[in-house]
């Protein structure tokens, strides 16, 4: 299949405007004819199910979790990037997209990410209009910080809460509309299956996860922005719940995966203290504008601290490594993620880590608190320093962080085309779910930014050029797929509670999360990558034989709603590492050991890995079909990344 | 390892909305002082499963304290004997050896037990549906910098936005009063000038659907503030109160 992205013809700056124009419209009066359905309520969905209905489509709305305000875009702390260039610093609508091309490592498309940068500068305004109370400074005015792989400051924030003040802003359009009827919000449902009629995505099959009831809904066009993948890893800073099963049920219906193996391993987490661990939290990037990341220069005096021999604090200054200022002393601390990523692992596995486990390293704020106070850095930073302490018991006022990288967004997802549709027409995909703009490594305060403007900004005019096509015929359920598709997705819920072996469900989500993390995580070479797909297959049969799932379908069923998830995980996972296998270069976070620079950086080869790996599914337990889009710069050089 | 704790839980266990319910004890052993108080959960339910029986039903999610997913009532306070923090931040260090832990759902009409620990709060989204937003719709709005707000304003809004809707005040309260949650999301946006034009209007259908969900009425006794895991204060229902007393003197075409 040859794969169409829909870039518009024109120079760059021109395309989305000349798009927009040329775009079908769907007449006021003929609106309130269509249905849309819109799967996830975070920045993404929320936004765009309110953006929709104010324009007077009608809008289904599912998410699993309790209200639609606990997406977990709720958790992002730092900020949001917007080309404002309020600081008058050098910063425009061009720097930010080429800032976010070259921090993808060339692996975007220059089209959606220059409309991206576009459209960055209407959030903000949309965002302070619903009343989203971002930091100001005594003038009144907004007040910005700075974020990795940027040298300006361009990142709007709401203390440490930014993701928080967003959601509830676009969850408060969302209500507006829930209560004007434009909106039918169902919370605690989950979509289990995308029905296809004639080849296009004309509804979905969702579980209430109270009852344990299975429905059929009907709407002209469907929407994914279930977020991302992240918790293949096990150990992620996603939430609990979050998971892969809507993009993967739509994959498996004909939705092409882009890039799976893109994955985002955040480098300042709290380290993981012990089998017990659920989850992993995230210290935000906005700490790197103050804190210092250090480790001793010698093994000898890493032992003794973790030994507990020595404190942080002992260690004088001639003795430690601020390895990202000797290394990269133009943007320092602020290199992007995945550089920050990789040398924290060096460090490591160079024997210098700290901490009890050796598996962390420092972030000091002690020169920033000299400089500028405790209190200053409290109200930058003080629920992140609250946070820390409640996870560690140990005050970062006084001793410096420990941290490590920890799995924290997938820039992988299905791939659109520039419309934000999936190879299945009619069936679209939002924010982290979908691949579009962060290239092989995502920059900080950039997930926020996609997601709000493909919700707010991108979705209302590309959505009604294609509801215009197929006109305003009434739909319902009645087509035989409906049924069809309810009918698998309950013998797959069968066939889940009929399992009744010795294992439970975490435990093979660990045992998963650990194949990843081992071999398809951080570093990956082809022997690893080998083996992890062996030992991915042989988990899968086991699952389907030796899991536990308890309970019946009518009741509200945790272990239920889990197995289901990470079935779907696990067969993602064999996907990522087929991807990563595939790409025998290194690009952002995806690194493999056999393409790197002599000085340890990821080495692309734009000659044969120019381009989004697009895969498709073939059939159960078959290998998937690679289909390549070609990456065409017509604007921006590719040279290899530098932050010297 | 050495430190670790066996705890005994008393636990609520209800199958369903319909069901009586009762406490259920349960033993939680080799607990590590490092575990979150979910974790802990995670490895008592986990033995359920492994002996056939159905894992205890708690809701959570993002487990840093920001989704306001998880509930919990935890020796008779909620979100457990720590203050500023939620159930998912809580760590067992904050517990001592061979103690008995007491696990209950939130309690209060306007939110019905769903199964075990699990409880419905949909009549907070609805509260909100009523009117807690500025009308604007997406596109045409002035430039973020044409609006100035006082840094002070900006900052006591936010204050009251960090609410995350978790309902530990109306859990806290005897009379499982809504004001604290209400006042937060209503001050929020009376502070700010965006809130103005639908400042009084707001006030009036939020607290009206407060009622309707069948909160009882606050008597200022403050258990809520101090329960609060974001530490809303109740500076807010002052504020909330005098906006509603407000409204009364306009006549309803006026506002």
């Amino acid at each position: 299949m040859i794969l169409d992205s829909k870039i518009p013809e024109g120079p760059l700056a021109e395309k989305w405007s000349k798009h927009k124009f040329n775009l079908k419209l769907v007449n006021p009066a003929n609106k309130r004819k269509y249905t849309v359905i819109v799967i996830g309520s975070g920045l993404a969905g929320a936004s765009a199910a309110a953006s929709l209905a104010e324009l007077g489509y009608n809008v289904k709305v599912f998410c699993f979790q309790d209200s639609p305000r606990r997406a977990h875009s709720i958790a992002a702390q730092g900020g949001i990037n917007a080309a404002k260039n309020y600081r008058n610093d050098g910063d425009s609508v061009y720097r930010l997209f080429y800032d976010t091309i070259k921090g993808g490592d060339y692996r975007a498309r220059e089209a959606n990410v220059h409309r991206l940068a576009e459209e960055s500068v209407n959030i903000i305004d949309q965002c302070v209009a619903q009343g989203v109370p971002f930091a100001r400074e005594y003038g009144g005015l907004l007040d910005n910080r700075s974020f990795g792989g940027s040298q300006v400051s361009r990142t709007f924030y709401a203390r440490g809460q930014t993701g928080q003040q967003l959601l509830l802003g676009a969850y408060s359009a969302l209500n507006r509309q829930i209560h004007e009827g434009k909106v039918k919000m169902y919370n605690r449902h989950e979509m289990l299956d995308v029905v296809v009629v004639d080849g296009k995505a004309q509804g979905v099959v969702t579980r209430d996860l109270i009852s344990g009831k299975l429905e059929t809904h009907a709407g002209h066009a469907v929407l994914l922005a279930s977020g991302g993948y992240g918790n293949v890893f096990y150990l992620s800073t996603n939430a609990m719940g979050s998971n892969t099963t809507a993009i993967w049920r739509a994959h498996k219906r004909g939705a092409f995966f882009g890039n799976p193996c893109y994955t985002q391993i955040h480098p300042t987490c709290i380290p993981v203290s012990g089998d017990h661990q659920s989850k992993l939290t995230l210290m935000s990037e906005s700490l790197r504008n103050d804190g210092r990341v250090w480790v001793p220069k010698t093994q000898a005096m890493a032992e003794q601290i973790r030994k507990g021999q020595l404190k942080a604090s002992d260690v004088k200054e001639d003795d430690r490594d601020y390895f990202l200022e000797r290394k990269y002393p133009s943007f320092g601390n602020l290199v992007p993620r995945d550089v920050a990523s990789r040398n924290a692992k060096e460090a490591v596995d160079d024997g210098r880590g700290v901490g009890g486990s050796g598996k962390a390293v420092y972030l000091d704020f002690s020169d920033a608190i000299n400089r500028l106070g405790k209190n200053a850095i409290q109200a930058k930073y003080g629920n992140l320093f609250d946070m820390y302490y409640q996870i560690t018991d140990e005050n970062p006022y006084e001793l410096p962080m420990r941290i490590y990288p920890a799995v924290h967004y997938t820039m992988g997802g299905l791939w659109v085309d520039y419309n934000l549709q999936t190879t299945v027409p009619g069936l679209y995909a939002l924010g982290e779910c979908n691949f579009s703009d962060h290239g092989a490594n995502r920059l900080g305060a950039s997930a926020l930014m996609q997601g709000l403007a493909d919700g707010y900004f991108v979705i209302p005019y590309t959505l009604g050029d294609y509801l215009a096509n197929i006109g305003p015929k009434p739909i319902d359920t009645s087509h035989p797929a409906f049924a069809e598709t309810q009918k698998a997705v309950e013998d797959r819920l069968n066939k889940l509670l009929s399992l009744k072996g010795t294992k439970t469900v975490d435990e093979y989500h660990r045992e998963l999360g650990n194949i990843m993390w081992e071999y398809c995580g951080m570093a990956r070479n082809e022997a690893g990558l080998i083996k992890a797909k062996g030992l991915i297959q042989e988990l899968k049969a086991d699952f389907w034989k030796n899991a536990i799932v308890l309970g019946k379908n009518e009741e509200l069923n945790m272990s239920l709603e889990k197995a289901g998830r990470v079935a779907d995980f696990i067969e993602l996972g064999e996907l990522m590492v087929d991807d990563a296998l595939n790409r025998k270069e290194s690009c952002g976070g995806h690194f493999r050991e056999e393409s790197q620079t002599d000085e340890g950086e990821a080495l692309r080869d734009d000659d044969n890995f120019a381009y989004v790996a697009a895969w498709e599914f073939t059939g159960e337990n078959m290998p998937e079909q690679l289909n390549k889009e070609a990456l065409v710069y017509e604007n921006v050089k590719l040279t290899q990344r530098s932050y010297k | 390892m050495s430190g670790n704790m066996n705890l005994t839980l008393k636990v609520w266990r209800q199958e369903n909305a319909s069901d009586k319910g009762g406490f259920v004890t349960y033993k939680a052993e080799n607990i590590s002082p490092d575990m979150s108080f979910l974790e802990m959960l995670d490895v008592v339910n986990e033995s359920l499963i492994k002996k056939g029986t159905d894992p205890i039903h708690f809701d959570h999610d993002c487990r840093e304290g920001i989704c306001g997913m998880c509930s919990l009532y935890i020796n008779g306070r909620p979100h457990g004997p720590k203050r500023a923090i939620t159930t998912c931040q809580l760590h067992m260090r904050s517990f001592t050896d061979g103690e008995t832990i007491t696990i209950e759902p939130w309690r209060a009409t306007a939110f019905p037990v769903i199964k075990d620990l699990a409880v419905d709060r949909s009549a907070f989204d609805r509260i909100q549906q009523a009117g807690g937003y500025v009308s604007v719709n997406t596109g045409g709005v002035p430039d973020a910098n044409e609006i100035a707000i006082p840094k002070v304003i900006a900052d006591e809004a936010f204050n009251s936005a960090t609410c995350i809707q978790c309902g530990a005040c109306v859990a806290a309260c005897k009379n499982a009063s809504a004001m604290l949650f209400v006042s937060a999301k209503v001050s929020q946006l009376a502070l700010l000038p965006q809130g103005q034009p639908e400042r009084y209007r707001r006030v009036q259908s939020m607290v009206a659907q407060m009622d309707a969900e069948g909160f009882g009425g606050c008597t200022n006794t403050g258990a809520c503030e101090i329960e609060c895991p974001k530490e809303i204060s109740m500076t807010n229902i002052n504020r909330m109160r005098r906006d509603f007393f407000t409204a009364k003197l306009f006549k309803e075409e006026e506002i």
